[in-house]
């Protein structure tokens, strides 16, 4: 029981850490995040859908052009709704990215239609049996941490060994002087946001084979995500990877040993207090404020 | 000048009167239909409104009701949120003056509606949500009345089916945290109860859950040798997807959450051996009547070719046979007045309609319709709701 909770919330933890990843991303740019990523994830599931098992296209060439198109509405979304409320100092951009992705998962639901439908995978199909527990897992659920931790590291590498990385966290450490520098500002945090809303994308069409594609997938992952970003530490991409494996299995374990009609009163009970405990969450580290 | 002047005057008085005569004559009595139009829930909102249009079609082709009247269908969407049908019904009462509401698949949103209509006393037909408190309301006098499915009866329905097809009796809970479950966790209990046993476990989960193991390993180790499943298409779905990766063969015995959606598709080749209540099926046989609503779906909608198009089915069957003894009622009653319609609904004459024929179905203190006898168990097979007795 207690091996199958963990390989249960290994997937659904590493899920949770992919779009908590776009929260870290923008975050660490530009201070802001976009509140509607979980419609962003839905947007990568519904365009895979559609492009894979309405007009039949490959699947690689279908995953990739839903990836594109989050892309394009992470840029939609900071220069939409980001951009001008920070250039006039204010926070209104809360709401806006909230309104945004209302406005994205009425689209959809206008466009895509109101059911449930399921986006099939080999990887989701036959499930394996690990050892002689009798604990069965798609291999899709072991491809997903592997996917999680594979770009919370590339993302280390990028914001450490490259250029653009280099100028991203100049651009966080101090806008005006990467502006001196000759650091285009503007461009750095709209590729942030298109990141952003990439990884969401990713992360919807990982789950989509083991969920189901609707209009409404992402609210609830979003809020998780949400959670978890700050749990790890805003500005730590692997301290936000890890956060969500955490909260998973710490989901998993709770259902699966006190029983389900517990697990949210305490698990974001939990949150609360270790928020409490460590108001820069698990692996943050306090802000210096120049005064 | 005078001569026209007269002439417009006594033209004008007489195309007046002559419109209102007309007005008059024609003026239809309007039925309200409060659904989820829009949003995951939306198919069922279109089968109610296929249901009631047909029967309308059925009842104004035959010349209308009170002399002549015909009906007319209005619909609003409730997004199946409460505050939204409220507003709706509200629309419909006062602006739209409608004799009649009809309500939709969501227990919370009729659980809303309904002392609304107690209090300005116009009839309320629920042909789906299945909630018991809607028609077990309290109110006196009671306008709310039902043709469909009951949580307490279906879940008695559900312990005696289980018994008698898979004779088992260690029994497992599984269902969606949210009102329709919990009302369906007290009426399994209580039918567990009366027959002297008690559910080895009960499990919840959400509906977004991706991976339902968890609970499902803990109803496993407590021994459960047949499932009792509460739940939407989709979450329905992910029970059954996780079913399958732990690699657990269990019965399912099913309320009808499964039928609302493509379940074939989203839970899989194991969707077959979820078991689940329905209140009529279109295939095999068919009565007169089903064969008369059958060919009129055909020719009204042409994405219905046959009946495995007309789904889900008991959104079109509840509706159709609700509509009927609605219109019995107004006949009966000779107005469309909702006193009126009320206690006409306890004298009603025998109404043949889809699910049986209707031999006073309803007196004070019963405003449910149908009973265990009327149930119709189901599976999946291909796409497809059959009935168990034909595969």
């Amino acid at each position: 029981m207690l091996f199958s909770a963990l390989i249960s919330g290994l997937g659904l933890g590493s899920m949770y850490g992919l779009m908590a990843l776009g929260f870290y991303l923008t975050y660490a740019v530009s201070g802001t995040v976009n509140f509607a990523q979980g419609s962003s994830m839905m947007l990568g599931a519904v365009v895979t859908f559609t492009f894979a098992q309405t007009f039949g296209w490959p699947v690689f060439i279908s995953v990739l052009v839903a990836l594109m198109l989050c892309a394009a509405y992470g840029l939609i979304v900071e220069i939409v709704a980001v951009r001008p409320f920070v250039k006039r100092g204010s926070d209104a951009w809360l709401m806006a990215t909230v309104a945004l992705g209302i406005v994205l998962d009425n689209v959809v639901m206008f466009t895509f239609g109101k059911e449930p439908r399921s986006l099939p995978s080999v990887l989701a199909t036959t499930p394996i049996q690990l050892g002689s527990s009798g604990v069965g897992v798609y291999p899709l659920q072991l491809v997903i941490p592997v996917v999680g931790l594979l770009l919370a590291a590339a993302l280390h590498f990028i914001s450490r060994y490259t250029r653009w990385g280099t100028a991203m966290l100049a651009v966080t450490q101090n806008r005006d002087a990467a502006k001196l520098m000759g650091i285009p500002i503007q461009y750095t945090i709209a590729a942030a946001f298109a990141m952003s809303t990439m990884l969401a994308g990713v992360a919807g069409v990982l789950i989509a084979p083991l969920f189901n594609v609707n209009a409404d997938m992402g609210t609830l992952f979003g809020l998780k995500a949400f959670a978890v970003a700050i749990l790890g530490g805003i500005g730590s991409a692997w301290g936000v990877m890890l956060a969500g494996i955490l909260f998973g299995i710490a989901e998993s374990l709770i259902t699966s040993s006190i029983g389900s009609g517990y697990t949210q009163i305490i698990m974001f009970t939990l949150v609360i207090i270790v928020l409490a405990l460590k108001p820069n969450g698990l692996f943050g580290r306090a802000q210096v404020r120049k005064v | 000048m005078n001569l026209i002047r007269r002439t417009l005057l006594s033209a004008s008085i007489a195309i007046s009167i002559l419109g209102t005569n007309a007005s008059i004559a024609a003026e239809p009595i309007k039925i309200g239909l409060v659904a989820a139009l829009s949003g995951q829930s939306a198919l069922s909102g279109a089968a109610i409104s296929k249901g009631l249009a047909i029967a309308i079609d059925q009842i104004n082709a035959a010349g209308g009701l009170l002399n002549g009247r015909k009906l007319e269908l209005v619909r609003r969407d409730d997004e199946s949120n409460p505050a939204k049908g409220v507003v709706a019904a509200r629309e419909l009462i006062f602006k739209e003056k409608v004799a009649v509401i009809f309500g939709g698949l969501d227990t919370p949103v009729s659980m809303a509606i309904v002392p609304l209509v107690n209090q300005e006393k116009i009839p309320f037909m629920g042909p789906w949500a299945a909630g018991t408190p809607i028609t077990n309301n309290g109110a006196n006098p009671n306008f709310v009345f039902r043709v469909s499915a009951v949580d307490e009866i279906v879940d008695q329905g559900m312990v005696d089916y289980a018994q008698k097809t898979f004779k088992t009796s260690k029994f497992g809970l599984i269902l969606v945290n949210n009102p329709w479950g919990e009302s369906n966790e007290k009426g399994l209990k209580a039918a567990l109860a009366a027959k002297g046993l008690t559910a080895v476990g009960s499990e919840k989960f959400e509906a977004n859950d991706v991976d339902i193991v968890p609970q499902l390993t803990r109803l496993k180790a407590a021994g459960a040798d047949t499932l009792f499943l509460v739940g939407n298409v989709g979450p329905s779905a992910q029970v059954v997807k996780s079913l399958d990766r732990m690699g657990w063969k269990v019965p399912i015995v099913s309320h009808w959450g499964p039928a609302g959606g493509r379940f074939t598709e989203l839970a899989g080749p194991n969707a077959k051996d979820v078991h689940f209540v329905q209140t009529y099926s279109f295939f095999g046989a068919q009565s007169p009547v089903g064969e008369k609503v059958v060919k009129a779906l055909m020719a009204k909608y042409p994405e219905i070719k046959g009946p495995e198009d007309i789904s889900p089915a008991v959104g079109v069957a509840n509706a159709y046979d609700g509509m009927l003894l609605v219109a019995q009622a107004i006949a009966q009653a000779g107005s469309t007045e909702g006193d009126a319609i009320r206690r006409a609904f306890y004298q009603l004459d025998d109404v043949t309609g889809l699910i049986k024929k209707y031999s006073k179905p309803f007196k004070p203190g019963v405003h449910d319709a149908l009973t265990k006898d009327d149930y119709v168990w189901a599976r999946f097979i291909d796409n497809r709701i059959l009935p168990v007795s034909l595969n």
